[in-house]
């Protein structure tokens, strides 16, 4: 796909994420909005996956799992825009008897929601279990995990590191949404990750960094990537990024990492995005 | 009273490994994972036959379970091995989003649970699992009593397609459930009919209840024994049925009064037929380090502590 067409969507994925929160009255803006180049990307450019007819199983595709749960908008976003459900379901996020749950779950059978994630630093282990089993299945897909960088303040995120690493789990692109901020203030404030590639280097894992609202580097990066999958050790891919992201007033702070804007800020916001695909 | 013959000695862990011995060699979908206690488990013998399908994960069980969670996409079937005490208080948010609400195909098997673990103490004799356990939606919680069953109970849970969480222990105990029982989920087994009073156990204070019944029927009275392996869910119309006839129970436990099998058959009693229960279980305190059998006589876990109970609740009706 074209960068433009990857940035058009993105555009359209921030005004679903700004809609989304806003008409739910609650929601994590910030870091949705930071993830949004990266996920379009993902879906639209790098995952092989089937968006018609989702199976749990996923033999056969790429599976991607979302470990920072509470960044749902992007990802419901995304998936509806790549065709995993009708995009005007976006409108009934976090409202009651909703498949597009405050966090991701498979309780309600939303397509493309193979795990449960929002209590932090699972997702790294999920996405290694589900690595093995493509490996016992002869399957060469990738799995793809995404996580926070106040969520590797967990330490399952550490016993899954160390795991992969001396277990040759090489089917895995883990990427770090690393936007330095969390709800408490700035990660380096509340408990700093010192040298993260270095400790990631530490533990065995190949290190990749990119920025993570340059499309054309998010491409090649994880094109990168995918030629260093199969040969003996995880990846992780470091993308620095900007909470809330494309709307000024949210930029520079971690006041919107779980605020939702008002009727003024929400108009605002949308006056800085592009409606490319249609609002739904 | 029925007779029960002793079929042998064993400990119910080596029922586990060689249940899951035969499913390796029975599907190819079960996979083992365990957090650095293989002997302890007897998963060591699936370990050596089908290392393909072993996972050595180190004592990190969070990673475990979610790992477990993770390999069942893709049509897996894991049991992860650990102590009960790992297997569920250690973890208890990771199977609780990751197993338990993602409905994932996870078999938790959990050695040691109880006090019979013994001279290790307290840090390592969780009385509180079963509580935990069924309190989570999705989750089949089972106990069973003897080798034999917890053998047949391994296998039978490959065939259900959820999470299950499976308790059983450490010592050397008494073999009774004949080797080619059947096991079914969510049936208690009637194991004696009596008049006087229901006895419902499960684990290891099934044959405590049996040897109970015995010297109760010495002395007159005449007790149903129910075998409740399976606690969640709970077999209501065993429970009903028996205590029909009966008009009192007796629960079984090694486990904390709170929250194990004694409060799941007292919730379906209130709710249908308000009946006298005693409870023989640990009330609200920690074990400590002692043999099994030591610790059982201290904490009021013997056959002796069920016959007290049965003659307190006889009086009660």
């Amino acid at each position: 796909m074209e960068i433009q067409q990857l940035t058009a969507i993105a555009s359209q994925v921030r005004r679903d994420i700004l809609r989304m929160v806003s008409g739910a009255n609650s929601g994590h803006p910030g870091g949705s909005l930071g993830c949004a180049d990266f996920l379009t990307v993902l879906y639209f450019e790098m995952m092989h996956h089937n968006s018609d007819s989702f199976s749990m199983d996923g033999k056969g595709e790429d599976l991607f799992f979302l470990s920072n749960g509470h960044i749902s908008p992007v990802w419901y976003s995304v998936l509806a825009r790549s065709g995993y459900f009708p995009a005007d379901e976006l409108g009934t996020f976090r409202k009651l008897n909703t498949r597009l749950q405050g966090h991701p779950s498979t309780d309600k059978k939303l397509p493309g929601v193979r795990m449960a994630s929002g209590s932090l630093g699972q997702g790294l282990s999920v996405a290694i279990g589900a690595a093995q089993t493509k490996k016992m299945n002869n399957d060469p897909s990738t799995v793809y995990t995404l996580h926070g960088d106040g969520e590797l303040q967990e330490g399952q995120i550490w016993e899954a590191a160390m795991y992969a690493a001396a277990n040759k789990v090489d089917n895995v692109i883990a990427t770090i949404d690393y936007n330095g901020r969390q709800i408490d203030g700035d990660v380096d404030e509340v408990l700093s990750l010192g040298n993260l590639a270095q400790k990631w280097q530490a533990f065995g894992w190949e290190v990749l960094e990119m920025d993570g609202h340059n499309i054309p580097e998010i491409v090649e990066t994880m094109n990168k990537a995918k030629k260093m999958l199969q040969n003996g050790k995880p990846i992780v891919i470091i993308m620095k990024t900007e909470m809330g992201q494309g709307v000024d007033f949210m930029m520079g702070s971690h006041k919107w990492h779980g605020v939702a804007p008002n009727a003024e800020q929400l108009a605002n916001a949308l006056g800085q995005l592009e409606e490319t695909l249609g609002d739904y | 009273m029925k007779q029960f013959e002793i079929l042998g000695k064993k400990d119910t862990r080596s029922g586990f490994g060689e249940g899951l011995l035969e499913l390796g060699r029975t599907n190819p979908d079960v996979v083992g994972l365990c957090a650095d206690l293989t002997g302890s488990l007897k998963m060591d013998a699936f370990q050596k036959e089908f290392s393909e399908r072993f996972f050595q994960v180190g004592i990190a069980e969070a990673n475990m379970i979610g790992m477990a969670a993770g390999m069942t996409i893709g049509g897996k079937i894991p049991y992860t091995g650990t102590f009960a005490n790992f297997s569920t208080g250690r973890v208890y948010d990771q199977i609780r989003q990751s197993v338990a609400y993602s409905k994932k195909n996870v078999k938790i098997c959990a050695s040691h649970a109880g006090l019979t673990l013994g001279e290790d103490g307290a840090t390592h004799q969780i009385l509180e699992d079963i509580g935990m356990m069924r309190m989570l939606p999705n989750m089949t919680v089972i106990v069973p009593a003897d080798f034999n069953q917890t053998k047949q109970a391994t296998i039978a849970i490959s065939k259900l397609d959820g999470p299950v969480y499976l308790r059983f222990g450490r010592p050397v105990v008494p073999i009774f459930v004949q080797p080619d029982a059947d096991f079914v989920i969510g049936k208690a087994d009637v194991l004696s009919e009596g008049t006087d009073v229901t006895i419902i156990a499960c684990g290891h204070l099934v044959w405590k209840s049996i040897e109970a019944a015995t010297e109760l029927a010495k002395q007159g009275i005449s007790a149903e024994i129910i075998n409740m392996h399976t606690i969640k869910p709970l077999d209501e119309k065993a429970i009903l049925d028996s205590v029909r006839k009966t008009r009192c129970v007796v629960t079984a436990e090694e486990h904390m009064l709170n929250g194990g099998l004694g409060e799941a058959v007292s919730q379906v009693l209130t709710r249908h037929l308000p009946t006298p229960q005693e409870y023989v279980g640990v009330n609200d305190t920690f074990g400590e380090s002692g043999t099994p059998d030591e610790l059982m006589t201290k904490y009021g876990l013997d056959a002796i502590d069920v016959i007290n109970a049965v003659k307190r609740v006889i009086q009660r009706k």
